[in-house]
C-alpha cells in the first residue's frame, strides 16, 4: 500500500499541475463557482499538500467530478463535504473541522497570544514595583536633604 | 583524486571545528589569552577545508564524474554548464555540504569582522559556531559522505529533477542558506552572552547586522521559491502553506521579530531575555526546517532524502542543540538584568506588541505543520492542515500587525503621545480609507474584505513615507529645509521606510490575486480566441522544438486588449526532458501595471489543446514588494553605525537622562 501510494506520487508530480479541465465544468455558472470553491477546500488525497482544485492527478479529477455530480444532484454545500469525508474520511478536508482532537490545533496561537499579553502586562508591573523600591531610601532621603540646606 | 582530497579536507574541517570550540571556550572560560586566540584561525581554516571540499565535488559535477555516486544520480553530460553546478546543491549530500560550508562561511565572518568585539564574546561566540559545524560537520561525514564512489562508473548519469533546471530554483536554496545558517550567528551570540552573563547595547549592536544580514537573504530565498512555484507549477498559485514553504517562513518570522526586538535592547537596554531567548529560537527554527525537510517526515517535492537513519541524527542535533541553549537559557537568564522603564504608550511597546504578534504568527504556523503529525503518532487519526487553517488563523493575528505598522516609527521612546502620531499619520489614514472607497466602487459586487485590503496595503506604504516626512518636518512648510534635513537622515531611516512600504506593496499584491483572480480553461484550435479581463488572447498554432536536453511543443498565442491591436505575441510550452522523459509545463506570462497575464499550455483533445488563460490582477507587487524589503535591509546594513561599528566599551546611559 505504502509503496502504491508513493508510486502514485511520484506520478502525480511527474504531471505538470492544472486544474479544472474542459470537460468537467458544468454548464451552470452558479454551480460550477460554488464547486470551485468547495475544491479549495478538498485535499488531492494521494497528493502531499494540494487541493483537487489545483492537482492533476486521476484521483483529483475523480473527485470533481463527484463532487458537481452531487451538486448537480441538488446537495447543499454542507451535504457535499459530509458525504465525502463519510466516504474519505476527514483526511480529506483542508480545513479540519473544530472538535476535542483539533482543539488544540484551533486555539493554541489565540491562547499563547493572550497569555504573551498577560505576561507583558505583569512583567511591566513588576519592573516598575522593581524601579519604585530602587527610590531613595528614608535615610538618604535625610541626608539629601541636610546637603540640600 | 580529487574527490579524495575533497573528502580529505572534510575531515579537516571536522579537526579545525574540534579546535575551534574546545580552545576558545576554554580559553574564556579561563580567561587565557593564548587559546582565545585560537578561534580566528581555526575559523578561517575551518571554512577554507568546507570550501575545498565544497570546491572538489563543484569540479566533479562540472566534469560530469560519474565514478562519483552523487554525481551520477544527480547529473548528466548534455546538461547546460549552469545545471551542472547547480546540481552539485539539489540533492540530499550537496546541499548539506553547502549548509556547513555557508555556517563556516559565517565563522569565519565573525573572525575576520570582530575585531573590535571583546576579547571573551568573540571567542565565545566563533566557539559555539564551532560547536554547530562539529554536529554538522559529523553529520555529512557519518551519514550523507557526498564523495561516494561508484565501481564500475558508470558511462551516464540519471540526470537532474527536471523541475530543479531553472535559474531561479538555482539560486533559491544558496540564498535560503544564507538565511538559514546566518540565524547560526544571532544563536552563537545569544549563547556566548549567556555563558558570560553580559547583554548590553554594545551586544545588540552586533547582533543586530547580522540578523538583518540573514533576514535579508531569507526575505529573498523565500520570494524567489515563490515566484518559482509561480510560473513553473504551472496553476498561478504563489504560496501554498506547505510544509516546506512553512519551514522557511517560520525563521523568517522570528528574525523579523529579534530585528525589532534588538532595536529595543540596543537603544534603551530593555527586552534583554526575550532577544536572547528570540535568537536561539530563530536557529532553532531553521534547525526544526532543516531536519523536516531532510528527514522525509513530512513527504514534499522538497524531500529527496528520506532516509529515517539521517532524520534520527538531525532531530538528535536539534534536541542537543535547542535543549542545551534553552537549559543554559533557564539557568542563566534570570541573572541578566532587566533594564529601561517605558510608558504602555511608547516606541517600547510598539516593538512589544510586534513581537508579540509575530511570535504568535509563527506559532499558527507550526502549530498548523507539526499538528497532523503529532496527532497521528499519538491517536493515529489522520487530519489535513491546508491553506484554509492557516489563511484564518495567521490572517487573524498577521491583521492588527499590518495596522499598527506604522504608528510605531511614529511613537517616540519611552514616552510616546498617541494623539501626536495619529496626527502624523492623519495624511496616510485619508489615503487609506480613499484606496477602500475607490476599490469599492470600480470593484462594485467584489468581496468587501479585499477593498480593505488594498486600503491595508495603501496605509502600509504612505504611513512609512509619513514617518520620512515627519523626520524631515515636511509640516513646517519649510521645504528647502525640509530637503536638507531629508539628506542627512540616517540610513536606517530609509531602511525602516522601504521595509515598511516594501510590506504595503507586497500586501497590495497579495489581496489583488486572492481576490481578483480572473481564469478560462478552454479547447481552443488554431485561430480560436479567448477572453480574459479585458484582454483577447488568440491562439496561432503550434510547433515542434528541441533544446539541450528537452524536447518541446510550442504554442503560440496572440495577445491584444479585446478590440484593439496585438501588443504581444508569447510561447507557452510543453516540455519533456530526455533522460528521465518528465513533463514540465513553461508558462507564457505578461506582466502589466494591473497585473499578469498567464497562458498555460494543456493537453491535447480531439485535434485542439487544453488552455488556460488566467489574469492574476497585481500579482508582480508581491516580488516587487519583497525585493524593495530586500533593499531596506541592505540601506539599513549600510547605516553608519554598523560600519563604524560599536564602541569598544559602550558607556551605560543613565535611563533617565
Amino acid at each position: 500500500m505504502r509503496f502504491l501510494v508513493a508510486l502514485l506520487l511520484c506520478v502525480s508530480l511527474a504531471l505538470p499541475a492544472h486544474a479544472v479541465n474542459p470537460d468537467e465544468v458544468l454548464d451552470d455558472p452558479a454551480l460550477e463557482k460554488r464547486a470551485r470553491t468547495l475544491s479549495l477546500e478538498l485535499r488531492c488525497l494521494v497528493c502531499q499538500n494540494q487541493s483537487i482544485d489545483d492537482s492533476d492527478a486521476p484521483l483529483a479529477k475523480d473527485l470533481r467530478v463527484l463532487l458537481r455530480e452531487r451538486l448537480k444532484a441538488g446537495d447543499s454545500d454542507k451535504q457535499v463535504m459530509d458525504y465525502l469525508v463519510g466516504r474519505y474520511g476527514e483526511f480529506i478536508l483542508l480545513r479540519p473541522t473544530f472538535g476535542p482532537h483539533t482543539l488544540l490545533l484551533w486555539l493554541l496561537p489565540f491562547v499563547l497570544l493572550a497569555a504573551g499579553a498577560v505576561i507583558v502586562v505583569m512583567n511591566r508591573r513588576k519592573t516598575r514595583q522593581a524601579a519604585a523600591q530602587e527610590g531613595l531610601s528614608a535615610e538618604e532621603n535625610e541626608r539629601l536633604k541636610t546637603l540640600l540646606d | 583524486m580529487i574527490s579524495e582530497f575533497g573528502h580529505f579536507a572534510l575531515i579537516l574541517a571536522l579537526t579545525c571545528a574540534i579546535l575551534q570550540t574546545v580552545l576558545p571556550l576554554y580559553g574564556a572560560y579561563r580567561n587565557d589569552g593564548a587559546y582565545m586566540r585560537v578561534a580566528e584561525p581555526a575559523a578561517v581554516m575551518q571554512f577554507a577545508m568546507t570550501g575545498l571540499a565544497f570546491a572538489a565535488l563543484t569540479h566533479a559535477f562540472i566534469v560530469s564524474d560519474f565514478s562519483i555516486k552523487l554525481v551520477y544520480a544527480n547529473s548528466h553530460s548534455a546538461k547546460p554548464m549552469i545545471y551542472k553546478i547547480s546540481g552539485v546543491w539539489g540533492n540530499h549530500e550537496g546541499s548539506m555540504l553547502l549548509w556547513i560550508m555557508t555556517l563556516a562561511l559565517f565563522g569565519a565572518c565573525v573572525a575576520a569582522f570582530g575585531a573590535n568585539l571583546p576579547r571573551d564574546l568573540r571567542a565565545r561566540v566563533i566557539g559555539v559556531q564551532g560547536l554547530i559545524g562539529v554536529a554538522f560537520l559529523l553529520f555529512i561525514i557519518l551519514t550523507s559522505n557526498p564523495f561516494e564512489r561508484l565501481d564500475p562508473a558508470p558511462f551516464e548519469g540519471r540526470g537532474l529533477n527536471p523541475i530543479l533546471q531553472d535559474p531561479a530554483l538555482a539560486l533559491h536554496p544558496p540564498l535560503l542558506y544564507i538565511g538559514y545558517v546566518g540565524l547560526s550567528v544571532a544563536f552563537s551570540f545569544a549563547v556566548a552572552a549567556l555563558l558570560s552573563g553580559r547583554v548590553d547595547a554594545a551586544w545588540a549592536r552586533w547582533v543586530r547586522p547580522w540578523t538583518l544580514a540573514a533576514w535579508m537573504f531569507l526575505t529573498a530565498g523565500i520570494a524567489m521559491g515563490s515566484w518559482w512555484a509561480y510560473y513553473e507549477l504551472g496553476w498561478g498559485g504563489w504560496w501554498f502553506w506547505d510544509p516546506v514553504e512553512n519551514a522557511s517562513f517560520m525563521p523568517w518570522l522570528v528574525a523579523t521579530a529579534l530585528l525589532h526586538s534588538a532595536i529595543v535592547v540596543e537603544r534603551r537596554g530593555a527586552l534583554k531575555i526575550w532577544t536572547v531567548l528570540l535568537s536561539i529560537i530563530a536557529f532553532s527554527l531553521s534547525l526544526l526546517g532543516t531536519f523536516l525537510v531532510r528527514s522525509g517526515v513530512l513527504t514534499s517535492v522538497h524531500s529527496f532524502a528520506s532516509d529515517p537513519e539521517r532524520g534520527v541524527f538531525i532531530l538528535l542535533i536539534l534536541c542537543l542543540t535547542i535543549g542545551g541553549a534553552l537549559t543554559l537559557f533557564a539557568w542563566r537568564a534570570p541573572s541578566l538584568k532587566a533594564g529601561g522603564l517605558f510608558a504602555p504608550i511608547s516606541r517600547e511597546t510598539s516593538l512589544v506588541v510586534n513581537n508579540l504578534l509575530l511570535s504568535t504568527s509563527c506559532i499558527a504556523v507550526l502549530t498548523g505543520t507539526l499538528y497532523p503529525l503529532v496527532l497521528e503518532a499519538i491517536t493515529g487519526a489522520k487530519i489535513s492542515v491546508g491553506p484554509p487553517y492557516f489563511n484564518l488563523t495567521f490572517g487573524i493575528i498577521m491583521m492588527p500587525l499590518l495596522l499598527l505598522v506604522p504608528f510605531g516609527p511614529m511613537l517616540s521612546w519611552k514616552r510616546g503621545d498617541a494623539y501626536a502620531a495619529s496626527q502624523r499619520l492623519f495624511v496616510a489614514a485619508i489615503l487609506g480609507f480613499l484606496a477602500v472607497l475607490v476599490t469599492w466602487y470600480v470593484m462594485y459586487g467584489g468581496p468587501v474584505l479585499a477593498a480593505f485590503g488594498i486600503g491595508v496595503g495603501v496605509w502600509l506604504i504612505a504611513g512609512a513615507l509619513s514617518e520620512l516626512a515627519w523626520r524631515a518636518k515636511v509640516q513646517d512648510r519649510n521645504f528647502k529645509l525640509a530637503w536638507q534635513r531629508f539628506k542627512g537622515l540616517p540610513r536606517s531611516a530609509f531602511g525602516t521606510t522601504l521595509a515598511h512600504a516594501g510590506l504595503g506593496i507586497a500586501v497590495l499584491g497579495i489581496v489583488g490575486v486572492t481576490a481578483w483572480k480572473a481564469e478560462v480553461v478552454a479547447v481552443m484550435k488554431p485561430g480560436d480566441t479567448q477572453q480574459v479581463a479585458g484582454r483577447t488572447v488568440k491562439y496561432l498554432g503550434e510547433a515542434p522544438r528541441t533544446g539541450p536536453n528537452y524536447r518541446d511543443i510550442v504554442g503560440r498565442f496572440e495577445i491584444s486588449r479585446t478590440g484593439g491591436p496585438v501588443t504581444n505575441t508569447v510561447e507557452a510550452t510543453k516540455r519533456v526532458y530526455f533522460p528521465s522523459r518528465q513533463p514540465t509545463s513553461e508558462v507564457a506570462i505578461r506582466t502589466y501595471w494591473s497585473g499578469d497575464l498567464y497562458v498555460v499550455m494543456g493537453d491535447e483533445v480531439g485535434d485542439g489543446r487544453t488552455v488556460r488563460v488566467y489574469f492574476n490582477p497585481l500579482i508582480p507587487f508581491i516580488w516587487l514588494g519583497t525585493f524593495i524589503m530586500f533593499i531596506g535591509g541592505l540601506v539599513s546594513l549600510s547605516d553608519r553605525r554598523y560600519r563604524v561599528g560599536a564602541p569598544k566599551r559602550a558607556a551605560p546611559k543613565p535611563a533617565e537622562a
